[in-house]
């Protein structure tokens, strides 16, 4: 069998996502287990009850990245660290406010992926910078490939490539999703979206007019207030 | 995460051993954040951090004896507690450090 070491390089060198599970107080302090998104595990805590407990508690935890300390209900607290590969930002148009937004979410510790179907827009030399260049239609690039880590900043101002990037986010468990444009285009969207069946409440996970309103006039300025509102959202949540 | 690994296999290859201290829970202002890592090697190699420099030479210190006995622990630094460390943290928060030799 692999070192627990073993277990958490492999899984930092790869990006597949593992979390180990450690007994912190008030049980076999220091037995440890690994813990995969699948359910899968590696060792136990010495008792079947904590074990399952734990990986009940684990699970979630491991789904969106987190690392704390828990307690159980047996009263036992554990240490749940997750080893995930940086959350991506996926933005959907190769237009300056995403040659800016990649640069900066790099620096913040993103994985970046910008994806546009106009080749003019979406050239290796105006994203150099970036992780994941993708030239194809945004709903395809996209399909699949959102986690409850994901975020979506939509860029293109374009219906043709911001509806079907919409559609695809609103469908997934993404932890954050930004559409550019003013409070009139907007609303716009909105009802395109609402007449497609798309409910209220879903829509409202649109952040839009995006960004953090701090009068950004560049777009500089504008990559700096969409970040921060990606940060805030992944910090503190939806209500933030 | 990746410098760490690195150093841990340069040691690993030299036939050392190693002992890892781990932030598990913070109170109040600190300087690192939960999951925050420093190891330490049986010849005294040290990478990471696990605060703003005030308690890496007692975490060091747990590291070699952890290394030693083969113990896992659960330390305590804060600055209204008295702990038999006898270091604080200036910013007057409170960390939990699990320190663990690697397995």
């Amino acid at each position: 069998m692999s070192t627990f070491y073993e277990l958490v390089r492999e899984a930092v060198r790869s990006g597949r996502p593992l979390a180990t599970i450690t007994v912190l107080t008030d049980g076999p302090v220091g037995a440890k287990m690994a813990l995969m998104p699948d359910g899968q595990t590696v060792g136990d805590l010495g008792d079947a009850e904590l074990t399952s407990q734990a990986v009940q508690a684990a699970l979630p935890l491991l789904v969106q990245g987190e690392t704390q300390a828990m307690t159980l209900a047996s009263g036992t607290t554990v240490f749940v660290e997750s080893f995930v590969p940086p959350p991506t930002l996926f933005m959907v148009g190769g237009v300056h406010i995403s040659i800016a937004l990649a640069a900066l979410a790099k620096v913040v510790g993103f994985r970046t992926v910008v994806i546009d179907a106009r080749e003019a827009f979406a050239t290796g030399e105006r994203f150099a910078h970036v992780d994941e260049l993708v030239i194809a239609w945004p709903d395809e690039a996209l399909a699949g490939r959102l986690d409850a880590r994901s975020s979506v900043a939509v860029l293109t101002h374009d219906p043709k490539l911001d509806d079907p990037a919409l559609r695809v986010a609103l469908r997934s468990p993404a932890r954050y999703i930004g559409a550019l444009g003013s409070p009139k285009t907007h609303a716009r969207r909105l009802e395109r979206l609402a007449a497609e069946g798309f409910t209220a409440e879903e829509l409202a996970r649109i952040h839009g007019p995006i960004g953090l309103p701090i009068g950004a006039k560049t777009p500089e300025e504008i990559a700096l207030s969409i970040l921060a509102q990606v940060v805030q959202v992944g910090r503190r949540g939806r209500t933030a | 995460m990746h410098d760490i690994i690195e150093a841990i296999d340069r040691w690993l290859a030299r036939g050392e051993r190693v002992a890892v201290a781990t932030v598990v829970r913070t109170m109040g202002s600190s300087p690192r954040q939960v999951g925050a890592k420093m190891a330490v090697s049986s010849g005294g190699a040290m990478i990471g951090s696990v605060s703003g420099g005030c308690i890496e030479g007692a975490v060091f210190e747990a590291c070699q004896e952890a290394i030693a006995t083969g113990q896992t622990r659960l330390l305590h630094f804060g600055v209204a507690d008295e702990t038999a460390w006898e270091v604080g943290l200036a910013c007057g928060g409170s960390v939990d450090v699990l320190v663990e030799p690697l397995r």
